[in-house]
């Protein structure tokens, strides 16, 4: 009696293992596939980019082979990109552009949301309610009227075309001024004891308690402008200015295609991007993760 | 000592309350005096400015032969009677219809998906969200490659799964077939942001809830069901309405890989925009499009108020 009980508790121990082992495995099998998809075409730029033979890249682009490293490999169509074009102004033109937008926007944007969260005045309601109205203000409804702008001033084809506008950003604002507020309020009221200024204040307690902040900004603002597109696509003209989004574009709708060369560009321009990723995901995730709870 | 120096502080605190209040209103407006300046300048000022032009016949160089000229709603009439901007409304509609309510399922099933015990877990978080790390740009080029209408990969892809009976498509030159070619790789790319978003509002959800739900006898189906969809329900709401601002924004990957055709097929408002006002130099009829633009994205984001205040009003 009791070694049947046992053996059919036994075996029942057996089957959920089992089950448990075979429903991991699923579980990992599927995870798997999915990693599989969003890994893909990242995969086939650059498998693609370090063929040095072009025709090989088109033969291979109907078959598993466009994943493997085969043939002649080297770094040839990095060489032809240098060779045809300024990449290295394209860089430094996205690198200067995005890092002194997102700069000078971490400064600006994040003191006005200190006025607006920790000190107390005459209009602060009013100011507060402006820049939640104009998170609603999407940039592409006003690109054709500050195109017309910037003509009359002569910024066409510069880099404060495409840095200046983009500065103050209102959902950034928004996303300090939520920070700043959550912060204890006894933090200030001592220093204001002590005499210091509200600078000070700012400068010394708020902005060093506040890194978290300051990382959600900078990358939920580098992600927009890094991307960015229709903007320096309306207003550069030559090489001088051109952030790299555009310049691939260019190159990748000149006939006839080489497609090694547009491969090795499309690299370059991912790589360092998915570089900083790796180092800071953790700060992405939870930067994108913060960008959600609101309302 | 100490409690001297307090309580000297706090006469001269009182004595002083009104200029230290005077100080700090000072101080301030200094810290909103150039912030405010630009969006005065870079955001409010274009917008006023699109809405009066849009009532003119401005154009970005002007002629000097041919003056500005209000010409009042005209420009709105030609929106509504031109084929192309209700081509454009029509497409950027539909891709908004299927992008966000798929985007935002697939979104949720990958937080679920992520949100499990498991060893490597953050792996596989990282390669999901790696997408949207990636420029609009560049996946657009990657992706016109696999979709090369003969020999690509997508089409081996679908031909190998359906042995050899379906395809080969000529994905991007096919007028029924652009534009959704063109929101899988939308979705590709944003599906990790949201799936992000998700996974906090999962990880916010007390266990308790779920151990009640245990207590109570709900399978694993009827826990998903009964708690965790109506506890996400404020994200859900906060996805929607960003992938549907994002959705209708719709312009970089289209100008890439097809730039709005074939025949129209993947024109959108944007497109339609950059091409009047940039292109064509009609700027009075581009802002036209523009302040429509506006009014369509405040309308969702309207939307978006009135769900949150019910929301509100429930609990």
């Amino acid at each position: 009696m009791t070694g049947v009980d046992a053996a059919v508790k036994n075996s029942q121990r057996f089957s959920f293992k089992f089950h448990k082992t075979i429903s991991k495995t699923l579980n990992y099998l599927l995870l798997i596939i999915i990693a599989l998809f969003f890994l893909f075409p990242v995969v086939f730029m650059f498998m693609s980019s370090i063929k040095n033979n072009e025709t090989q890249i088109i033969r291979d682009m109907s078959s598993i082979s466009a994943f493997i490293p085969y043939g002649e490999l080297g770094l040839k169509n990095y060489f032809d990109v240098f060779k045809q074009m300024p990449f290295g102004r394209f860089m430094f033109n996205s690198v200067f552009i995005v890092g002194s937008t997102v700069l000078a926007g971490l400064l600006l944007n994040s003191m006005i949301a200190y006025a607006l969260a920790r000190l107390r005045f005459k209009g602060r309601g009013l100011i507060l309610s402006f820049i939640i109205a104009l998170m609603i203000i999407p940039t592409e409804a006003v690109v054709i009227p500050l195109l017309l702008m910037v003509n009359r001033i002569g910024w066409l084809d510069s880099y404060q075309v495409q840095i200046v506008p983009f500065i103050v950003d209102a959902f950034s604002i928004f996303l300090f001024y939520q920070f700043f507020v959550g912060l204890p309020k006894s933090l200030d009221e001592a220093a204001k004891i002590d005499g210091a200024s509200p600078f000070k204040i700012y400068w010394k307690i708020i902005v060093p308690l506040s890194k978290p902040a300051f990382a959600t900004v900078a990358i939920l603002q580098f992600l927009v402008r890094w991307g960015d597109f229709l903007w320096p696509l309306m207003v550069t003209r030559g090489y001088e200015y051109r952030p790299l989004p555009v310049a691939i574009q260019q190159f990748f709708s000149q006939d006839p295609k080489v497609w090694g060369d547009i491969f090795a560009f499309a690299s370059m321009i991912t790589i360092p991007s998915l570089v900083i990723f790796l180092l800071f995901q953790k700060w992405f995730i939870r930067s994108v993760a913060s960008s959600g709870i609101k309302g | 000592m100490i409690s001297e120096s307090a309580i000297s502080n706090t006469k001269s605190l009182k004595k002083n309350g009104s200029s230290l209040q005077k100080r700090e209103t000072f101080a301030a407006w200094s810290f909103c005096a150039l912030p405010l300046f630009f969006l005065l300048l870079f955001l409010v000022t274009p917008f006023i400015i699109a809405f009066i032009i849009s009532f003119t016949d401005q154009r970005l160089i002007p002629n000097p032969n041919l003056p500005t000229q209000f010409i009042a709603l005209r420009n709105f009439l030609r929106l509504f009677s031109s084929t192309s901007f209700r081509q454009a409304l029509l497409n950027t509609f539909v891709f908004a219809v299927v992008v966000v309510p798929l985007q935002t399922f697939l979104a949720l099933l990958l937080a679920v998906l992520v949100n499990q015990k498991l060893r490597f877990i953050n792996l596989f978080r990282t390669i999901y969200f790696s997408p949207v790390v990636t420029t609009m740009v560049v996946v657009s080029i990657i992706w016109y490659f696999l979709y090369n209408p003969g020999e690509g990969l997508i089409n081996q892809m679908i031909s190998f799964i359906s042995f050899g009976k379906l395809g080969p498509y000529n994905w991007l030159n096919d007028t029924s077939l652009a534009l959704p070619a063109i929101m899988v790789l939308s979705i590709w790319q944003g599906v990790g942001f949201q799936m992000v978003i998700y996974l906090a509002g999962l990880q916010s959800i007390p266990d308790e809830l779920y151990e009640a739900g245990r207590v109570d006898g709900a399978n694993v189906w009827q826990q998903f069901r009964y708690i965790t969809i109506p506890q996400l329900r404020n994200t859900t709401i906060f996805v929607i309405i960003s992938t549907t601002i994002l959705a209708f924004k719709l312009f970089t990957q289209v100008w890439v890989m097809t730039k709005g055709g074939p025949q129209g097929a993947a024109k959108t408002i944007i497109v339609l925009l950059y091409e009047e006002g940039f292109k064509m130099l009609r700027v009075g009829y581009a802002s036209g499009i523009g302040v429509m633009f506006f009014l369509i994205v405040l309308a969702v984001s309207l939307i978006q108020r009135i769900y949150l205040k019910e929301e509100r009003a429930v609990i």
